[in-house]
């Protein structure tokens, strides 16, 4: 990033000054409004984003030798991944988290697709109303959804007698069906926003060509729709890796049963502030939240260049 | 669009107004605190005393996580201890409970804690002590009040210093509904054969589930399972100090026995029990759907208030042939002096005055099922309360066993207890295996317990 802030500049200073000279040639003046320009949302980015995650980075070298806090390198991340309690608690966070998104990629995006294509059919009636239905659990609190699927799941005084929540091969994938349930308005809506913007013309003349409704969607809305698809999986990944609200609310910290709902988010927060008698510490902690960024990191590498390169985009 | 308007207009007006009655309590409350301040400035001492601490008024702040408590220690205790010593003031200073440790810490190294501090049991508060944030108190002539166990919350591992003055602890047992108990013609067990056979009447009965308790938060089926019936398997304090020694582990017969108990209720709780949740089984009992409660002694107070039924108590039951019978009564509340007081000598007078037996009945009184820990005779005004405490006439006090020193390494044991009994009760491990991985979990980094 400081990279980023120190180059900008001077490349904006090169096409700026570049632009300036047709009118006075005889001045080359540093621009220095880009700078202010600029300031404010780099300094605000580094203070609150670049600089807490280095600043977390450098924590993860850390140690406590002998009580003393001394630099320790890469051994927070060799007992992580080595230490047969840490690595084995670890890699199950790693593993639900990879299962908690897959229900995410895998119901979300086609419900959302579903909802889009009916909304934008032309015979429907009310739209405003459903896009504002469907979408408004987006906007609840994370709590409040929690609490009222628990309510709803509940044997006691819910519609289901199973304990869909408590049991450990059912938990999780209820957790995430409950956060499809509240995201699935963000694909639906951004699905829909390409679909209508889709031109009638190449419609038209598909039908005209003779294409089937079903042939139109595969051949024509689909392809286009393919960027957006990555965009909101992308996004529902880095959202994904970083959950932490929804197992809290519902399952607390311990994320039961038998940690069956442990999620890399629940593990560091475990880790980190310490749990109950358990007591936190700030450089495993660390180490975890490190290790969460690299997961990320790596998603979104896997995105960009297994994806997001191969994929045709079509001007319209 | 002119409907959304004066519906806009309308819902402003109500909140307007809304917000003008939320303004009248706090306005009530400075008037009241005004008066307060009046009547001290009529004893001679000026103004600021009241909130300063010149001339002859000395004010020591209490630092607490018992927000519930605001109203019982400014309207009950501390005017008791004004009125014998005039020239202490005394204010309760609350925060968030899942704020205190970090807020106290936090103050403490800032240096603008009060005077008093409120303890956690056991590492929190003996951390707390070896940083140099509070004091040793154990020359305090009050002290005597206190058993061992009663200090055992607030004591250095070797036991030679004590540094918060126990304040109360909650016990462990079962609540029943009386009524219930009544209609079916039950009777409270007094052996586990008993007991079982008391909750396959209530089954057969079908009228009521026999226990209320689920597992989908855990820490019930840890705290108020397998601690609760726990030390009558494991000789309570015996078997505690045993596994701290090294000298019992948690695979031998007693602790298997102790998870095997508590798989076996599983079949007497409601019907997915694996998703309900602490107020779940909370209002399951009190709006009467369950006949027995495995209980904390902190939940008296709520029971009384929502349970529109008689409420009784029962001890965990221990095994036929048992003489003698153990119970939980965990330490969970001390107060302790800031070692930076400008006001040593004044907070060691609350301090003792904390130890005496007017302070232990002023408080059990107002907060039923938390309990003095002091050797006093205190009679309560709650005859369920006073069933709980009774207790400690008849059977052997102990405490959690994972509480001292064995959850400080990982894994931790707490945490373990919580996961395997919730899985011990859940099915999904067999109790021997259970106690197996305990043992396991401590062995890991427990030097006495690695041979």
């Amino acid at each position: 990033m400081s990279q980023d802030t120190g180059l900008e500049p001077h490349e904006s200073d090169g096409s700026a000054a570049a632009a300036r000279r047709d009118h006075r040639p005889a001045r080359r003046r540093f621009p220095t409004h880009l700078i202010v320009f600029l300031l404010p949302a780099v300094a605000v980015y580094t203070m609150f984003m670049v600089y807490p995650l280095l600043d977390s980075m450098r924590l993860s070298m850390f140690g406590d030798v002998d009580g003393v806090r001394a630099f320790v390198g890469l051994d927070n991340f060799v007992r992580l991944l080595t230490d047969d309690l840490l690595s084995a608690l670890f890699w199950n966070a790693v593993v639900q988290n990879l299962l908690f998104f897959a229900v995410h990629f895998f119901v979300q995006n086609p419900i959302g697709l579903l909802l889009a294509t009916l909304l934008a059919s032309p015979t429907l009636r009310g739209r405003a109303t459903y896009r504002t239905m469907i979408f408004i659990p987006t906007t609840l609190s994370v709590v409040i959804v929690g609490f009222i699927w628990q309510l709803i799941l509940s044997p006691l005084w819910g519609i289901v007698e199973t304990p869909l929540l408590g049991r450990s091969s059912t938990a999780l994938v209820t957790l995430a069906m409950m956060s499809v349930w509240q995201y699935v308005g963000i694909p639906m809506i951004l699905f829909y926003a390409v679909i209508i913007s889709i031109p009638e013309d190449l419609i038209e003349a598909a039908r005209v060509d003779g294409a089937s409704g079903w042939n139109i969607f595969w051949r024509i809305k689909f392809p286009l729709l393919l960027p957006t698809v990555g965009m909101v999986s992308v996004v529902t990944y880095v959202a994904n890796m970083n959950a932490f609200d929804l197992i809290y609310t519902v399952k607390g910290a311990l994320a039961g049963p038998d940690f069956s709902t442990d999620i890399m988010g629940t593990l560091f927060f475990r880790t980190f502030f310490g749990f109950q008698l358990q007591r936190g510490s700030s450089t495993m902690g660390a180490t975890v939240a490190t290790m969460m960024f690299l997961v990320i990191l790596a998603g979104i590498l896997l995105y960009f260049f297994g994806w997001h390169r191969r994929v045709q985009t079509y001007e319209l | 669009m002119n409907r959304s308007r004066s519906t806009a207009a309308i819902l402003a007006a109500i909140l307007v107004l809304a917000g003008c009655g939320e303004g009248e309590d706090p306005r009530d409350d400075t008037a009241d605190a005004a008066a307060t301040d009046d009547g001290t400035t009529d004893d001679g001492t000026t103004d600021d005393a009241a909130a300063g601490d010149d001339g002859d008024q000395v004010t020591l702040i209490m630092e607490s996580w018992r927000n519930d408590d605001l109203a019982i220690w400014e309207d009950t205790i501390l005017p008791a201890f004004h009125a014998e010593h005039p020239d202490i003031r005394v204010t309760f200073q609350p925060s968030a409970p899942d704020e205190y440790n970090a807020a106290l810490e936090a103050k403490l190294q800032g240096g603008t804690a009060g005077d008093l501090i409120t303890c956690r049991p056991f590492d929190v508060a003996l951390d707390l002590y070896e940083d140099g944030h509070l004091a040793p108190i154990g020359d305090l002539e009050g002290m005597d009040a206190f058993s061992d166990v009663a200090r055992s919350a607030w004591v250095t591992d070797d036991g030679s210093d004590v540094f918060c003055v126990p304040m109360a602890s909650v016990i462990h047992g079962f609540i029943y509904n009386a009524d219930a108990f009544d209609e079916l013609g039950l009777e409270e067990p007094a052996t586990e054969e008993e007991f079982f056979e008391l909750l396959d009447t209530i089954d057969a009965d079908g009228t009521y589930d026999p226990l209320a308790m689920g597992t989908a938060d855990q820490w019930e089926a840890a705290t108020m399972g397998l601690q609760n019936i726990g030390p009558n398997y494991w000789a309570g304090e015996e078997g505690r100090q045993g596994l701290i020694d090294g000298t019992e582990s948690f695979d031998e017969p007693q602790y298997v026995a102790a998870f095997e108990q508590l798989g076996r209720w599983a079949e007497y709780m409601p019907s997915g029990f694996e998703a309900i949740a602490y107020p779940d089984s909370q209002n399951l009992f009190t709006l009467g759907g369950a006949a027995i409660y495995p209980a904390g002694s902190w939940e008296i107070a709520l029971f009384r208030e929502q349970a529109d039924f008689e409420l009784g108590a029962f001890l965990p039951p221990p095994p036929a042939g048992q003489d003698t019978c153990y119970f939980s009564d965990h330490t969970d509340i001390a107060v302790g002096m800031n070692a930076a007081s400008e006001h040593p000598e004044q907070a060691r007078t609350f301090l003792e005055w904390m130890s005496t037996a007017e302070f232990s009945e002023l408080y059990a009184n107002s907060l039923p099922g938390f309990f003095p820990l002091s050797d006093h005779e205190v009679d309560l005004d709650d005859p369920l309360a006073q069933e709980f405490l009774a207790w400690r006439e008849v059977c052997e006090p102990s405490i959690r066993n994972s509480y001292q020193i064995l959850s400080r390494g990982e894994p931790n044991l707490e945490n373990e207890l919580w996961d395997l009994s919730a899985q011990v009760i859940n099915g999904t491990i067999e109790p021997d295996a259970a106690a197996q991985r305990a043992q396991e979990g401590l062995e890991r980094w427990y030097e006495p317990q690695q041979d």
